[in-house]
Protein backbone atom coordinates (compact mmCIF):
# COMPACT_ATOMS: atom_id res chain seq x y z
CA UNK A 1 0.00 0.00 0.00
CA UNK A 2 1.29 3.17 -1.14
CA UNK A 3 -1.37 5.92 -0.90
CA UNK A 4 0.22 8.25 1.12
CA UNK A 5 -2.63 10.73 0.46
CA UNK A 6 -5.56 8.03 0.76
CA UNK A 7 -8.92 10.16 1.08
CA UNK A 8 -10.06 7.39 4.00
CA UNK A 9 -9.46 9.00 6.90
CA UNK A 10 -6.24 7.16 9.27
CA UNK A 11 -5.56 5.04 5.86
CA UNK A 12 -1.76 6.61 6.37
CA UNK A 13 -1.60 5.85 9.96
CA UNK A 14 -3.37 2.35 9.87
CA UNK A 15 -1.12 0.66 7.06
CA UNK A 16 -0.56 -2.80 7.98
CA UNK A 17 -2.43 -2.76 11.02
CA UNK A 18 -6.29 -3.81 10.19
CA UNK A 19 -7.66 -6.75 11.57
CA UNK A 20 -6.43 -8.62 8.38
CA UNK A 21 -2.97 -7.60 8.89
CA UNK A 22 -3.36 -6.25 4.82
CA UNK A 23 -2.94 -2.50 5.78
CA UNK A 24 -5.30 -0.21 4.67
CA UNK A 25 -5.26 -1.83 0.99
CA UNK A 26 -8.83 -3.16 1.41
CA UNK A 27 -10.14 0.47 2.72
CA UNK A 28 -8.67 2.23 -0.60
CA UNK A 29 -10.30 -0.48 -2.68
CA UNK A 30 -13.51 -0.62 -1.20
CA UNK A 31 -13.20 3.50 -1.55
CA UNK A 32 -12.33 3.76 -5.16
CA UNK A 33 -14.96 1.05 -6.04
CA UNK A 34 -17.59 2.50 -4.47
CA UNK A 35 -17.01 5.96 -5.84
CA UNK A 36 -16.84 4.61 -9.32
CA UNK A 37 -20.06 2.04 -7.98
CA UNK A 38 -22.36 5.40 -8.04
CA UNK A 39 -22.67 5.97 -11.35
CA UNK A 40 -21.91 2.57 -13.28
CA UNK A 41 -25.16 1.04 -11.20
CA UNK A 42 -27.36 4.17 -11.88
CA UNK A 43 -26.51 3.40 -15.27
CA UNK A 44 -26.89 -0.46 -15.05
CA UNK A 45 -30.27 0.11 -13.80
CA UNK A 46 -30.96 2.49 -16.31
CA UNK A 47 -30.07 -0.49 -18.69
CA UNK A 48 -31.80 -3.06 -16.94
CA UNK A 49 -34.89 -0.72 -17.65
CA UNK A 50 -34.71 -0.53 -21.13
CA UNK A 51 -34.64 -4.27 -21.41
CA UNK A 52 -38.28 -4.62 -19.45
CA UNK A 53 -40.91 -6.16 -21.61
CA UNK A 54 -38.10 -7.29 -24.51
CA UNK A 55 -38.01 -10.29 -25.93
CA UNK A 56 -34.33 -12.21 -27.30
CA UNK A 57 -34.08 -10.25 -30.25
CA UNK A 58 -34.27 -7.13 -28.86
CA UNK A 59 -32.49 -8.04 -25.68
CA UNK A 60 -29.28 -9.47 -27.78
CA UNK A 61 -30.08 -5.62 -29.98
CA UNK A 62 -29.94 -3.28 -26.96
CA UNK A 63 -26.79 -5.59 -25.06
CA UNK A 64 -24.82 -5.51 -28.49
CA UNK A 65 -24.58 -1.61 -28.09
CA UNK A 66 -21.10 -0.47 -27.39
CA UNK A 67 -22.56 2.03 -24.26
CA UNK A 68 -23.90 -0.81 -22.59
CA UNK A 69 -21.20 -3.10 -23.20
CA UNK A 70 -18.99 -1.15 -21.50
CA UNK A 71 -21.21 0.27 -18.77
CA UNK A 72 -22.02 -3.72 -18.09
CA UNK A 73 -17.99 -4.50 -18.01
CA UNK A 74 -16.87 -1.43 -16.19
CA UNK A 75 -19.60 -2.46 -13.50
CA UNK A 76 -18.62 -6.43 -13.69
CA UNK A 77 -14.92 -5.21 -12.80
CA UNK A 78 -16.01 -2.72 -10.50
CA UNK A 79 -18.51 -4.87 -8.39
CA UNK A 80 -16.56 -8.03 -8.33
CA UNK A 81 -13.83 -6.54 -6.51
CA UNK A 82 -16.31 -4.40 -3.52
CA UNK A 83 -18.13 -7.34 -3.18
CA UNK A 84 -15.20 -9.74 -2.71
CA UNK A 85 -13.38 -7.36 -0.58
CA UNK A 86 -16.65 -6.16 1.30
CA UNK A 87 -17.33 -10.20 1.74
CA UNK A 88 -13.37 -10.53 3.00
CA UNK A 89 -14.32 -7.97 6.04
CA UNK A 90 -17.33 -9.20 6.93
CA UNK A 91 -15.55 -12.98 7.21
CA UNK A 92 -12.55 -11.66 8.96
CA UNK A 93 -15.15 -9.44 11.42
CA UNK A 94 -17.27 -12.60 12.11
CA UNK A 95 -16.23 -15.83 11.68
CA UNK A 96 -13.46 -16.59 14.24
CA UNK A 97 -12.55 -20.37 14.10
CA UNK A 98 -9.26 -19.90 11.94
CA UNK A 99 -10.11 -23.15 9.56
CA UNK A 100 -13.73 -21.80 8.78
CA UNK A 101 -11.76 -18.48 7.83
CA UNK A 102 -9.63 -19.93 6.41
CA UNK A 103 -11.98 -21.66 3.96
CA UNK A 104 -14.58 -18.75 3.70
CA UNK A 105 -11.89 -16.46 2.19
CA UNK A 106 -10.37 -19.05 -0.29
CA UNK A 107 -14.66 -19.70 -1.26
CA UNK A 108 -15.54 -16.15 -1.51
CA UNK A 109 -12.53 -15.68 -3.50
CA UNK A 110 -13.17 -18.52 -5.89
CA UNK A 111 -17.11 -17.51 -5.92
CA UNK A 112 -15.65 -13.72 -6.96
CA UNK A 113 -13.52 -14.38 -9.61
CA UNK A 114 -15.60 -17.11 -10.93
CA UNK A 115 -18.95 -14.99 -11.01
CA UNK A 116 -16.92 -11.94 -12.78
CA UNK A 117 -14.93 -14.23 -15.32
CA UNK A 118 -18.61 -15.64 -15.80
CA UNK A 119 -20.33 -12.46 -16.09
CA UNK A 120 -17.54 -11.03 -18.35
CA UNK A 121 -17.48 -13.43 -21.13
CA UNK A 122 -21.11 -12.70 -21.57
CA UNK A 123 -21.20 -9.32 -21.78
CA UNK A 124 -17.89 -9.60 -24.33
CA UNK A 125 -20.13 -12.38 -26.16
CA UNK A 126 -23.44 -9.70 -26.08
CA UNK A 127 -21.24 -7.04 -26.78
CA UNK A 128 -19.42 -8.49 -29.86
CA UNK A 129 -21.95 -10.35 -31.42
CA UNK A 130 -23.19 -9.04 -34.79
CA UNK A 131 -26.69 -11.01 -34.23
CA UNK A 132 -28.66 -12.50 -32.72
CA UNK B 1 -13.63 -24.11 40.29
CA UNK B 2 -16.15 -20.80 40.26
CA UNK B 3 -16.25 -18.44 38.56
CA UNK B 4 -14.57 -16.12 41.25
CA UNK B 5 -12.02 -18.31 42.09
CA UNK B 6 -11.65 -18.63 37.58
CA UNK B 7 -11.11 -15.25 37.67
CA UNK B 8 -8.57 -14.93 40.39
CA UNK B 9 -6.31 -17.41 39.35
CA UNK B 10 -6.36 -15.78 35.39
CA UNK B 11 -5.91 -12.08 36.18
CA UNK B 12 -5.79 -11.46 32.40
CA UNK B 13 -9.58 -12.64 31.78
CA UNK B 14 -10.26 -9.99 34.05
CA UNK B 15 -9.33 -7.67 31.34
CA UNK B 16 -12.44 -5.12 30.33
CA UNK B 17 -14.37 -6.46 26.88
CA UNK B 18 -15.04 -4.54 24.15
CA UNK B 19 -18.98 -4.27 24.83
CA UNK B 20 -21.29 -6.59 22.27
CA UNK B 21 -23.96 -5.11 20.19
CA UNK B 22 -26.62 -5.93 22.73
CA UNK B 23 -25.35 -3.97 25.25
CA UNK B 24 -26.23 -0.57 23.39
CA UNK B 25 -29.40 0.81 23.04
CA UNK B 26 -31.10 0.60 19.50
CA UNK B 27 -30.37 4.03 17.36
CA UNK B 28 -30.82 4.53 14.03
CA UNK B 29 -27.69 5.07 12.81
CA UNK B 30 -26.77 1.82 14.32
CA UNK B 31 -29.43 0.08 12.68
CA UNK B 32 -28.37 1.96 9.53
CA UNK B 33 -25.09 0.12 9.76
CA UNK B 34 -25.89 -2.98 10.15
CA UNK B 35 -28.77 -2.96 7.29
CA UNK B 36 -25.88 -1.71 4.98
CA UNK B 37 -23.63 -5.08 5.70
CA UNK B 38 -27.06 -6.71 5.26
CA UNK B 39 -27.83 -5.23 2.17
CA UNK B 40 -23.96 -5.97 0.82
CA UNK B 41 -24.58 -9.71 1.82
CA UNK B 42 -28.18 -9.47 -0.20
CA UNK B 43 -26.30 -7.96 -3.28
CA UNK B 44 -23.67 -10.35 -3.23
CA UNK B 45 -26.00 -13.51 -3.26
CA UNK B 46 -28.25 -11.56 -5.55
CA UNK B 47 -25.32 -11.10 -8.66
CA UNK B 48 -26.08 -14.53 -9.58
CA UNK B 49 -29.36 -13.41 -10.78
CA UNK B 50 -27.64 -10.64 -12.69
CA UNK B 51 -25.05 -13.17 -13.73
CA UNK B 52 -27.61 -15.76 -14.72
CA UNK B 53 -29.75 -13.02 -16.86
CA UNK B 54 -26.79 -12.08 -19.27
CA UNK B 55 -25.08 -15.50 -19.99
CA UNK B 56 -28.98 -16.97 -21.01
CA UNK B 57 -28.79 -14.07 -22.85
CA UNK B 58 -25.43 -14.69 -24.49
CA UNK B 59 -26.02 -18.36 -24.52
CA UNK B 60 -28.89 -18.17 -26.68
CA UNK B 61 -33.05 -18.17 -27.61
CA UNK B 62 -33.88 -21.28 -25.32
CA UNK B 63 -31.78 -20.47 -21.97
CA UNK B 64 -32.83 -16.85 -22.56
CA UNK B 65 -36.54 -17.63 -22.12
CA UNK B 66 -36.40 -19.88 -19.26
CA UNK B 67 -34.04 -16.97 -17.22
CA UNK B 68 -37.31 -14.11 -18.31
CA UNK B 69 -39.82 -16.29 -17.73
CA UNK B 70 -38.35 -17.03 -14.32
CA UNK B 71 -37.83 -13.18 -13.58
CA UNK B 72 -41.10 -11.96 -15.07
CA UNK B 73 -42.84 -14.93 -12.30
CA UNK B 74 -44.21 -13.53 -9.01
CA UNK B 75 -41.15 -15.17 -7.42
CA UNK B 76 -39.11 -13.37 -9.74
CA UNK B 77 -40.29 -10.32 -9.33
CA UNK B 78 -40.23 -10.57 -5.50
CA UNK B 79 -36.70 -10.83 -5.37
CA UNK B 80 -35.78 -8.52 -8.51
CA UNK B 81 -37.94 -5.99 -6.20
CA UNK B 82 -35.85 -6.94 -3.22
CA UNK B 83 -32.59 -6.73 -5.23
CA UNK B 84 -33.50 -3.04 -6.56
CA UNK B 85 -34.12 -2.02 -2.55
CA UNK B 86 -31.38 -3.76 -1.02
CA UNK B 87 -28.87 -1.74 -4.30
CA UNK B 88 -30.67 1.58 -3.93
CA UNK B 89 -30.35 1.53 0.10
CA UNK B 90 -26.49 -0.11 -0.25
CA UNK B 91 -26.03 2.68 -2.72
CA UNK B 92 -27.27 5.68 -0.75
CA UNK B 93 -25.35 4.02 2.19
CA UNK B 94 -22.06 3.74 0.31
CA UNK B 95 -22.19 7.88 -0.74
CA UNK B 96 -23.04 8.47 3.19
CA UNK B 97 -19.82 6.62 3.66
CA UNK B 98 -18.01 8.91 0.87
CA UNK B 99 -19.49 12.04 2.69
CA UNK B 100 -17.93 10.87 6.19
CA UNK B 101 -14.72 9.63 4.37
CA UNK B 102 -14.45 13.50 3.07
CA UNK B 103 -15.08 14.60 6.93
CA UNK B 104 -18.63 15.53 6.88
CA UNK B 105 -21.80 14.33 8.31
CA UNK B 106 -20.73 12.96 11.04
CA UNK B 107 -21.71 15.00 14.06
CA UNK B 108 -25.34 15.18 15.62
CA UNK B 109 -28.04 16.67 14.16
CA UNK B 110 -26.09 16.02 10.11
CA UNK B 111 -25.61 12.38 10.66
CA UNK B 112 -29.32 11.48 11.36
CA UNK B 113 -30.30 13.93 8.73
CA UNK B 114 -27.80 11.48 6.45
CA UNK B 115 -29.40 8.42 7.95
CA UNK B 116 -33.10 9.52 7.20
CA UNK B 117 -32.50 10.41 4.21
CA UNK B 118 -30.72 7.15 3.10
CA UNK B 119 -33.68 5.19 4.43
CA UNK B 120 -36.80 7.32 2.32
CA UNK B 121 -34.41 7.82 -0.47
CA UNK B 122 -33.74 3.77 -1.10
CA UNK B 123 -37.77 3.55 -0.66
CA UNK B 124 -38.23 6.31 -2.92
CA UNK B 125 -36.08 5.38 -5.85
CA UNK B 126 -37.16 1.82 -5.89
CA UNK B 127 -40.73 2.14 -5.74
CA UNK B 128 -39.67 4.79 -8.55
CA UNK B 129 -37.87 2.33 -10.63
CA UNK B 130 -40.67 -0.29 -10.59
CA UNK B 131 -43.27 2.37 -11.37
CA UNK B 132 -41.09 3.13 -14.76
CA UNK B 133 -40.79 -0.67 -15.08
CA UNK B 134 -44.18 -1.23 -14.40
CA UNK B 135 -44.90 1.07 -17.25
CA UNK B 136 -42.96 -0.29 -19.36
CA UNK B 137 -43.85 -4.14 -19.17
Amino acid sequence: MTHDAAPVPGAARTRSLGSAKSGAADAWRMYVTAVALVPLSLAVVWIALSLVGKDYAGARAELAQPCQAIILLLFILAGVAHMKTGMQSIIDDYIHSPHLKEWALVANILFSVGLGAASIFAALKLGLSVGP
Amino acid sequence: MTEVEFHRSRPESRRPLSPHLEIYRPTLTMMMSIAHRITGIALYGGTLLLAWYLIAAASGPGAFETASWFLNSIIGKFILFGFTWALFHHLLGGVRHIIWDAGYGLDDPEREWLAKATLIGGGALTVLVWIIALLRA
